[in-house]
């Protein structure tokens, strides 16, 4: 991805440079060759040329739509993470960075990751916006508040790669910065089997999933009052409005915090909220159980 | 431009009644002029002081000048000065307020009161936004972005907001007024295309003024209601969404951009055509460009949103809609040039900064390309890269244009010449401070050093020195001509009315013109930037 970007870059740059150097390179040749020699001399009375004016109205017109498909390209890339990708949860706050690894390893300003496979990161925010910047990967999304921002990039060379904090976000802002550490696959795996002490994101939801008392109505045998889960994570489900969703990250988390929004058809909306109750990081263990859910009525654990 | 005849009129608006109520009661659009010209010095020396701090500050990777709290506050409110109380009323109500009538042959605006009224709404929202600064300051960044500012500072939110919106009304009513004159008041035979270009951007700056300020206004009031009452528009946890402020937000302040380059753009044609002796090149080109400028500039909000969580699509067609404002400026940007081909090219200081604008903005320009291009945004945004590039736009286009024009037109507001040699050294040390000041910016925010950092990685040190050097050669260029401007009002040679061999009806009255401007109401036979006719011809 680095190298896309770069060689717009570039191309950007060698348009620029021919401009500032036609532009600058005809002003101080007039500026001379026309010089004011004479106190009371007039310029030469020109009527302007239609051809000239269609002219450097077409051609900027027709640079800038290559820049534009150009950059577009670049980035419908950098959006569309591949299919199969290494998910790492990312909670910002003032002024830290969280991660969560889904076996279970937290870090904090700290992100390890192996070389060579495409990571994707889920992003939210606990009070303000902040923004996850890696300037060697070329990549940069905001992390908001009350909804999940993805960010992919796929890393080509071992070593430690500076993250910062790119949306400003109060006193401490420029202190919200860290550290991706890409590291060859073997080591990566030595480093994630490292002591998780609480064991994975999806046990840990498990157990959320138990303490909150979700399953006395989200039962596996279809008798509960609420749907099935089991499964259900990347279908479509069939709304109470008549509309359809997508059940994504986003959604689960929509229906913990807010079930009254999107009621899955042929279901009451009884639901009580939990807004207040989790946390961001307790709603990303409960979103990664419900994803752990397959539509044999266990818990996967990795 | 040896004229035998330069003489100080014995009658002129600057001695027609003296005392200080004759300064704040007056309904002359020229003292008016004057007034807004103290106020908008004041505040661009004010955010001028914050810069220098910023600048020092970053001499050194650690954050060790001030603390990071007041680091913040100083951007905030170096960003707060100068946008809002310095760059958007700069030209309009400087030279625009002393210009619009004199260019198109009126006596004055249509409405002389409510311009004097828009400069005390002005100086109210100043002082409350400066209020919020010796109280406390701010710290959200000028941009105010939710939910910071509504939930998460503990800095005086409201009552710099409240000023902003004041000004505001300044903004709508000062737009107004020019567009009521420029549509109402023209002399006879000044058709709208023998207007001087410097009115088409006026003009033009004048509908986004009245058209996009009051949703900025709204904006604000959202954020204070939001703060005071909790309302939860932009709050998640009560189902609003903090990105609609940004949507708000850029839909008045990226029009906002247009409200500060538009006018300089007018001035430079002002200033090609003066110091080439010739007719802007394209002449209508170059008028509805400003015009295509004004409309587009409404169309292209999101391009300041490319990383904010905005659907792809969105993204692309803001993309696209901000790849259309490049042709615009590209064809004035030729024009300009072309009009300097087989010109009479004189040297003259306001020369060497429409010079000086046209390089500087064309850079701006063509490194907005950078950040329209949604793939290369996505890596440049929010870095030092953006800060490059908008003080491209903002100083290197706006300050240069401004200066430009008040150099140019001095010898008619004060009816004395500045000295020549200064004012060309001081031109030269702010085209080269500026450069130096802001060029490593470029490098910086590609190399990934995000902007509003208070501390930064050391190895960006050396390009960050580069830039406070640059600086404190920039601030030297803009105390100069304070110096030598003041100077000359006592002890400058006597300008005559026109000491540049200039046509326009601005330099066939006195300098300075008397209060009503001209002796009779002048009849216009003749096309703007006739530079053929013998220079008597349209002495009305």
């Amino acid at each position: 991805m680095a190298g896309r970007v770069d060689n717009l870059y570039f191309f950007l740059l060698a348009i620029s440079i021919f401009f500032s150097v036609l532009i600058a390179g005809l002003i101080v040749f007039y500026a001379i060759r026309y010089r004011r020699r004479d106190p009371d001399s007039v310029g030469t009375v020109l009527h302007g040329m239609m051809a000239l004016e269609v002219g450097w109205t077409v051609i900027p017109f027709i640079i800038s739509m290559v820049i534009f498909v150009w950059g577009a390209s670049v980035f419908f890339a950098i959006s569309r993470p591949p299919d199969e990708t290494l998910n790492i949860y990312v909670v910002g706050k003032q002024w830290m960075w969280k991660f969560q690894h889904l076996d279970g390893q937290r870090e904090i300003n700290e992100l390890h990751v192996p070389v060579g496979r495409p990571v994707k990161l889920i992003m939210t925010s606990e009070d303000v916006i902040h923004d996850v910047f890696v300037p060697a990967f070329r990549v940069k999304a905001d992390v908001i508040p009350g909804r999940y921002t993805n960010l992919w990039f796929q890393p080509t060379k071992p070593g430690r790669y500076h993250l910062f904090c790119a949306e400003y976000c109060g006193t401490r802002h420029s202190g919200m910065t860290g550290e991706v550490i890409v590291m060859e696959p073997s080591e990566f795996q030595t480093w994630l089997s490292g002591g998780a002490p609480e064991g994975s994101l999806a046990s840990a939801g498990a157990k959320l999933f138990q303490d909150l008392a979700c399953n006395t109505c989200h039962r596996p045998d279809a008798q509960g009052r609420g749907p099935v889960l089991e499964g259900l994570f990347g279908k479509t489900v069939q709304l109470q409005s008549g509309e359809t969703n997508t059940v994504d990250e986003a959604y689960v988390r929509e229906s913990i915090l807010n079930p009254a929004a999107k009621v899955a058809a042929g279901f009451q909306p009884i639901m009580p909220t939990f807004q207040g109750l989790v946390t961001e990081e307790q709603l990303l263990e409960l979103v990664e159980y419900v994803k752990s859910l397959q539509a044999l009525p266990q818990v996967q654990t990795r | 431009m040896a004229s035998p005849t330069v003489f100080m009129p014995p009658r002129h608006y600057l001695n027609d009644g003296y005392g200080i109520k004759s300064w704040l009661l007056t309904r002359d659009h020229k003292r008016i002029a004057l007034l807004y010209l103290a106020s908008v010095t004041f505040f661009f020396f004010l955010g001028g002081a914050m810069a220098v701090l910023i600048r020092l500050e970053l001499a050194t990777p650690v954050g060790d000048l001030v603390t990071d709290e007041t680091y913040n506050k100083l951007f905030t409110m170096h960003g707060v000065m100068m946008v809002f109380f310095f760059l958007i009323p700069a030209i309009p109500s400087v030279l625009g307020n002393f210009l619009v009538p004199i260019m198109i042959g009126a006596k004055d605006l249509a409405f002389p009161k409510l311009n004097l009224a828009s400069w005390y709404i002005y100086v109210i929202g100043a002082t409350f936004t400066t209020y919020s600064l010796v109280t406390g300051g701010l710290d959200t960044g000028w941009t105010f972005y939710t939910p910071f500012s509504t939930v998460a500072s503990s800095s005086n939110v409201i009552s710099a907001a409240l000023g902003i919106f004041i000004t505001g009304f300044s903004s709508i009513l000062t737009g107004l007024n020019f567009i009521v004159t420029i549509h109402r008041m023209r002399a006879p035979g000044m058709t709208w295309f023998r207007m001087p270009l410097f009115m088409w951007s006026i003009y033009a700056t004048s509908l986004i003024m009245v058209l996009g300020t009051p949703v900025v206004a709204i904006t604000i009031v959202l954020v204070a209601a939001e703060r005071l009452f909790h309302f939860g528009f932009f709050d998640p946890r009560v189902g609003g969404d903090p990105v609609l402020f940004q949507h708000l937000f850029w839909f008045y302040s990226h029009p906002a951009v247009y409200i500060m380059i538009l006018p300089a753009m007018g001035v430079i044609s002002e200033l090609v055509a003066a110091f080439c002796r010739k007719q802007v090149f394209g002449y209508k080109f170059v008028a509805f460009a400003s015009v295509a400028i004004a409309v587009l500039g409404f169309l292209v909000w999101g391009h300041h949103m490319f990383v904010a969580g905005i659907s792809v699509y969105a993204a692309l067609v803001f993309s696209i809609l901000s790849f259309l404002v490049a042709v615009p400026s590209a064809v004035k940007v030729f024009n300009w040039t072309a009009t300097m081909y087989k010109g009479s090219v004189s040297w003259q200081t306001p020369m060497l900064y429409a010079i000086g604008f046209i390089g500087l903005f064309t850079i701006g320009g063509l490194t907005g390309l950078f950040l329209a291009a949604v793939g290369l945004d996505v890596h440049v945004t929010d870095t030092y890269f953006i800060v490059a590039h908008f003080h491209y736009i903002m100083v290197g286009g706006t300050i240069m244009g401004y200066l430009g024009g008040l150099h140019y037109w001095w010898p008619k507001i004060s009816g004395r010449l500045y000295n020549e040699f200064l004012a060309k050294i001081s031109a030269a040390i702010i085209f080269v401070g500026f450069n130096l000041t802001f060029f490593p910016q470029f490098i910086l925010g590609y190399l990934g050093m995000p902007r509003r950092y208070h501390a930064y990685p050391p190895e960006f040190q050396v390009l960050n020195v580069l830039s406070s050097a640059g600086a404190s050669i920039l601030g030297v260029g803009y105390l100069l001509p304070m110096i030598y401007l003041m100077w000359s009002l006592r002890y400058g040679r006597i300008a005559g009315s026109n000491p540049w061999g200039a046509v326009g009806l601005e330099w066939t009255t006195t300098s300075p013109p008397p209060t009503e401007n001209f002796a009779e109401t002048p009849i216009v036979t003749w096309e703007a930037y006739d530079y053929q006719a013998p220079v008597e011809h349209h002495v009305a």
